[in-house]
């Protein structure tokens, strides 16, 4: 890693694939000063997790929280979409490459849809919906699902009979039949790959019979056959007879941890989690009993709160856990399915269920293999991108970097992560060319109306025949005309069209409209777009209103158009009262300071301190104890071998010798003031020695560690040859002559972690285990070596090492929490601290088993650091365990709910060291979107106090979600934070004294539109 | 009555889920009665006893929020408020002699336009049985 400054570089940055992780990673670029391109071979973005019902643990809807992201990257002015489109070369270095992009043919212009639909309305050709994987229709023109984006349908001309149906019903002369393959070429300083994953075909697997039989299905299409918009809007039906189902079973590693060559050798990391998320959600969805069961080898539960949640669906929702393998599928009278089912102990067994579901595993897709040859990237065997343990997101290709699940099989949390980490490699190797490629908004100054009238303009949208067929638009737009204050009115064609947005500006400014009302579609997707238009005729966007008479009304009342045409006047009505009360907004620019604090020095800490260092921008970095390095300190190797000695060594002294990046060292945070951009901490030195130092910076990053635990178990510290993960480690690096001899060696998983006490699961013990089973194994090949566990937990392509270690003879032994493996000290005169002896049953034999263990090895959890003060100076919260709380546990794994606030390393989770760096590189790239800015806009729509009605009663303070109201002692009232305010309005409708006020959703605004509506 | 009643009734949705629940139900071309008019609101959060009460008092013949699903809440917790008020809002009702019925809360997510459109129906179906307001009719 080099600070490049060479001044031939490109500020833009290409990425390929979008979706999750392609999105974050093109909205961390762009919101940090890189123009962003963004190529996907689909007709729209979103990726794999668009067509996901719910996301694991907490069962969110992932339309729901995807969306936002959606639009976000839709209408990002520095953000170019690309969609239909292959990279087919990339030339050149990092800094400067030339990427050869292949545009295949949309047959729609997409500046000229609208998305109105009519064009799959008339379409006579049906083809089978990939959306919905086959257990749908769709038409030849279509659009991918409701909330794509870009919002713009296309034809798929491969079944096309190109009838010209189309062609003649879009009004707005979007097609265009006659669109051809093209080749652009762009020029990017970087490349990001996140090309996702595919899910495995499981044809070839005949056991499962899955082309056999419908009532089998994969795990994709359970996640549409659940999903509210999928092909059964969410009704849980089997497809073979569209009966409810009441006993359906989950099978585990279908085509995972698969020797065969026919599946995949190593684990795909999400499976068990999204089988019992489905298990969870299907028996809500059944509207009669539903008993599910999950045939599975190791319940892999590794992730944050993964545990408490397949605890919950054991024991509360009734989940039936079954540890055996599944045979053979076959299909049985009534579309129900005979499973044969093997168990732990060996013997046979059969069970009938209505529906299958395999739990498929996760590949890159071939069409991505092919792509990463084209651009020279090194893949791993297992065909995804190869990268080390210390640069997780970077390529075999300088200047190229990947995320999400083309660099290995993981879940969204991960993947979103790796974005932000790769973002922030792409954008240090870009730090001197900042802002360089970027757009400005070229924007008038803003009118000033105050003391004026509302003077109303109403523009209601035809959008083709989707409005103007079902309800009355003249009718519309004359009654609109009699409405208080409204001095204009018209209909448009299509209001959101570029020629009408023109001649909207040369409107507003002919009769001086204040006030904006557009009736058409849903300011969901339209909003945005009106305001900008606005905004560019120099009204302030929230003098901005709109009735949603297409989605919210033709769309559902068209076999009745009287009535549509009536609520379309009642909505038009409502919209133009509040538009009447709405006022300008006007946000203000806060200055930013260019800093950013980092609290611990351990890996996460250090490189979050270096990556903002080599960003170009001032870390200071305080660490409590007397030297940096933190639990890395005491391990030996990462997962994949590499030396952490080495690294760390180098780490430090990078750290240490950078002149943006100021140390402390013994020293506390004491004290913190000030809001996203604005920071004030005070520091102080442990001794006291010192003045206590006043810091300023415009983010914080939390990565304040944790430790391994020290058992009470298995008389640890009672016998010399007991040893935790982190001892054995420090027992490895200097003597290894006394392993050596060692006959027996013995490891026991989980010793402190899924224990009611600690009900989570510390993640890196088993892959530990694993890695110095091996290690003992290559310094004496004639020792017994035994892993004691409760599953093995050697996620994604840590299984390699599972099977290396069963391939090398190590034996494993499975127990259960009622069934422990017990250790005994007995004297023995010739050892003078006694002989150990192990007693457990054999899960196969069902027998007990004794040893005499040389060398007993206990996998210890992973605890947090305490910093309860430090977490109460910051407000940042944490979870029963101990861990901090990020924003999201899914999307904004990075960010705690506190804007300018981010976390990173084991402080949020137990992890690796790999992945503590990509989430300190990701908590690097959030903080950049602050500090790399003149400053931040902060207003809009928030609530702010009213002093004199303010009677410091606390409620706001106790209801705020986020914690933002305080009491200023010196003004004598709460004050809410202008740049920390989310917006929600739950401390207006709570303030007993109405105090508060949120902006654009006052009392008076929401009333007037229910007075307009009921007294017309 | 021999002609079935019209009723009017006003939903406050939050942006994040009943809102676009409600755009889905379009998107997928579902039919609900058109009594059902839809005001926008950034969560269920900031509806106000007073935006409820001042519905029945200009003579809605229901009322009814609808946020995120319990736990889902794009704003941590302002749903559950929410729902807190529309309780305290069905006993204010029933001292005054008006159905409580008139006034309900659900949830539900942003990808069930089916359930949006199901909502619609029940609440109007509801409502149609009760008649127009005890408000419109003078009773109270």
């Amino acid at each position: 890693m080099t600070e490049n400054t060479t001044p031939s570089q490109i500020g833009s940055v290409l990425v390929v694939g979008a979706g999750v992780a392609g999105i974050q990673a093109s909205l961390d670029m762009a919101n940090a000063g890189y123009y962003v391109h963004l190529v996907d071979n689909s007709p729209s973005v979103g990726g794999l997790m668009a067509q996901l019902d719910k996301t694991f643990p907490t069962n969110d809807c992932a339309m729901c929280i995807i969306s936002p992201f959606l639009v976000e990257v839709g209408r990002h002015l520095n953000i170019n979409i690309i969609p239909n489109s292959e990279v087919e070369s990339l030339e050149g270095n990092a800094g400067a490459f030339r990427a050869t992009v292949r545009n295949d043919p949309r047959y729609i212009d997409m500046e000229k849809c609208t998305a109105c639909g009519q064009c799959r309305q008339v379409c006579p050709v049906t083809a089978i919906n990939e959306f919905d994987c086959g257990l749908d229709l769709r038409r030849a023109t279509y659009i991918k699902y409701p909330q794509a984006v870009p919002l713009a349908y296309t034809i798929d001309r491969s079944i096309c009979i190109g009838c010209g149906l189309c062609e003649k019903a879009c009004l707005a002369e979007a097609i265009t039949y006659s669109d051809s393959p093209r080749r652009t070429t762009l020029d990017v300083g970087a490349v990001v790959l996140a090309m996702g994953n595919e899910v495995f075909d499981p044809s070839g697997l005949t056991p499962y019979a899955y082309t056999r039989h419908p009532n089998i299905v994969t795990s994709l299409e359970f996640e549409r056959i659940l999903s509210a918009s999928g092909p059964y809007k969410g009704h849980l039906m089997r497809p073979y007879d569209r009966e409810t189902p009441s006993k359906i079973a989950w099978l585990q590693c279908v085509g995972s941890r698969d020797i065969k060559p026919s599946g995949h050798r190593y684990c795909s990391s999400v499976c068990c989690m999204y089988s019992i998320k489905q298990s969870i959600i299907a028996m809500e969805h059944a509207e009669t009993p539903l008993e599910t069961a999950i045939f599975y080898m190791d319940m892999r539960t590794y992730g944050k709160d993964f545990d408490k949640y397949q605890v919950r669906a054991g024991d509360e929702k009734g989940v039936r856990f079954v540890r055996a393998r599944v045979h053979t599928i076959e299909p049985v009278e009534n579309g129900d399915l005979k499973l044969r089912i093997v168990q732990e102990s060996g013997n046979m067994t059969e069970e009938v269920f209505n529906m299958v579901v395999l739990a498929c595993s996760l590949n890159p897709s071939s069409q991505a293999v092919l792509l990463a040859n084209r651009l020279g990237i090194d893949l791993n065997a297992h065909s995804y991108a190869k990268t080390s343990d210390f640069n997780p997101v970077t390529t075999s290709r300088d200047g190229v970097y990947v995320c999400g699940s083309f660099q290995g099989p993981k879940d969204i949390p991960q993947s979103v992560m790796e974005a932000s980490a790769a973002a922030s490699g792409a954008t240090q190797l870009l730090s001197a060319v900042r802002w360089s490629q970027t757009k400005i908004r070229d924007l008038p100054p803003e009118t000033d109306f105050s003391g004026q009238d509302p003077r109303i303009g109403v523009f209601v949208c035809n959008c083709g025949i989707n409005i103007g067929g079902v309800a009355d638009v003249p009718a519309v737009r004359e009654y609109a005309r009699t409405l208080p204050h409204v001095v204009h009115v018209e209909d448009n064609l299509f209001t959101c069209s570029q020629d009408t947005q023109e001649k909207m500006k040369q409107v507003i400014v002919e009769h001086a409209i204040n006030r904006v009302v557009v009736a058409s579609c849903s300011p969901r997707t339209h909003e945005p777009l009106f305001q900008e238009t606005i905004r560019e005729a120099g009204l302030n966007k929230y003098l901005f209103e709109m009735a949603n008479i297409r989605d919210q009304n033709t769309w559902v009342h068209m076999k009745t158009p009287e009535k549509a045409t009536a609520k379309a006047k009642d909505l038009v009505r409502m919209a133009v009262a509040k538009a009447a009360y709405v006022e300008p907004l006007p946000q203000v620019i806060l200055g930013v300071t260019h800093a950013v604090l980092v609290v611990g020095g351990g890996v996460a800490g250090m490189e979050a301190a270096l990556g903002v260092a080599r960003q170009g921008y001032q870390a200071f970095l305080v660490e409590r104890s007397n030297r940096l390095g933190g639990v890395a300190r005491q391990l030996q190797h990462t997962w994949q071998g590499q030396s952490v000695p080495a690294y760390l060594d180098q780490l430090i002294a990078d750290v240490n010798n950078h002149d943006r990046i100021d140390v402390f060292l013994e020293t506390d945070v004491v004290h913190v003031t000030g809001t996203i951009g604005n920071f004030v901490t005070t520091l102080r030195l442990q001794n006291h020695s010192e003045q206590p130092r006043i810091i300023e910076h415009g983010a914080a990053i939390l990565a304040t560690g944790g430790k391994e635990y020290q058992p009470t178990e298995y008389l640890h510290g009672k016998h010399p040859a007991i040893l935790t993960h982190l001892e054995m480690d420090a027992a490895l690096a200097g003597q290894t002559t006394e392993f050596r001899n060692a006959q027996v060696a013995v490891f026991i998983q989980c010793v402190g972690s899924r224990t009611p006490d600690r009900p989570y699961c510390s993640r890196v013990c088993c892959t530990h285990s694993l890695k110095t089973a091996l290690h003992l194994r290559s310094l004496n090949a004639g020792m017994k070596i035994f892993i004691l566990y409760r599953d093995i937990r050697s996620y994604g392509l840590r299984e390699d090492m599972y099977h290396q270690a069963r391939e090398a003879g190590i034996q494993f032994i499975r127990f259960d929490t009622d069934n422990p493996p017990e250790l005994f000290l007995t004297p023995d005169p010739d050892a003078g601290f006694g002989k150990l002896n192990l007693r457990i049953t054999d899960h196969i034999l069902n027998r007990p088993i004794e040893m005499n263990p040389d060398l007993v090895i206990l996998a210890s959890a992973i605890l947090p650091n305490e910093n309860k003060k430090l977490f109460e100076a910051f407000k940042v919260p944490t979870n029963a365990d101990g861990f901090l709380v990020e924003a999201h546990a899914k999307l904004r794994p990075v960010d705690f709910a506190s804007e300018g606030l981010f976390l990173a390393g084991l402080a949020h989770s137990p992890k690796s060291i790999d992945e503590s760096i990509a989430q300190a590189r990701a908590a690097v790239s959030r903080t950049m979107a602050i500090v790399s800015r003149e400053g931040i806009l902060v207003g809009s729509v928030i609530a702010s106090i009213n002093p004199e009605r303010c009677a410091v009663c606390l409620t706001c303070v106790r209801t705020c979600p986020y914690g933002i109201p305080r009491i200023d002692p010196e003004k004598g009232h709460a004050v809410i934070e202008a740049a920390e305010c989310h917006g929600c309005g739950v401390c207006v409708s709570e303030c007993p004294g109405k105090a508060i006020t949120l902006k654009h959703f006052t009392d008076e605004q929401i009333n007037a539109k229910t007075h307009a509506l009921f007294c017309a | 009555m021999s002609e079935v009643y019209e009723p009017t009734l006003i939903a406050f949705c939050c942006k994040y889920c009943a809102y676009a629940a409600a755009d889905l139900a379009g998107s997928m071309r579902l039919s609900y009665p058109s009594n059902v008019k839809i005001t926008q609101v950034p969560c269920t959060g900031r509806v106000d006893i007073i935006h409820l009460l001042k519905a029945i008092e200009n003579s809605a013949d229901g009322v009814y929020v609808a946020g995120c699903m319990e736990g889902d809440c794009h704003f941590v917790s302002g749903n559950l408020k929410a729902r807190k008020r529309v309780e305290y809002v069905k006993k204010t009702l029933t001292e005054l002699g008006i159905e409580p019925e008139r006034v309900e809360m659900f949830n539900l997510s942003s990808a069930m336009g089916p359930r949006f459109a199901e909502i619609a129906i029940d609440m109007t179906d509801r409502i149609k049985k009760l008649g127009p307001s005890p408000v419109k009719r003078g009773d109270t």
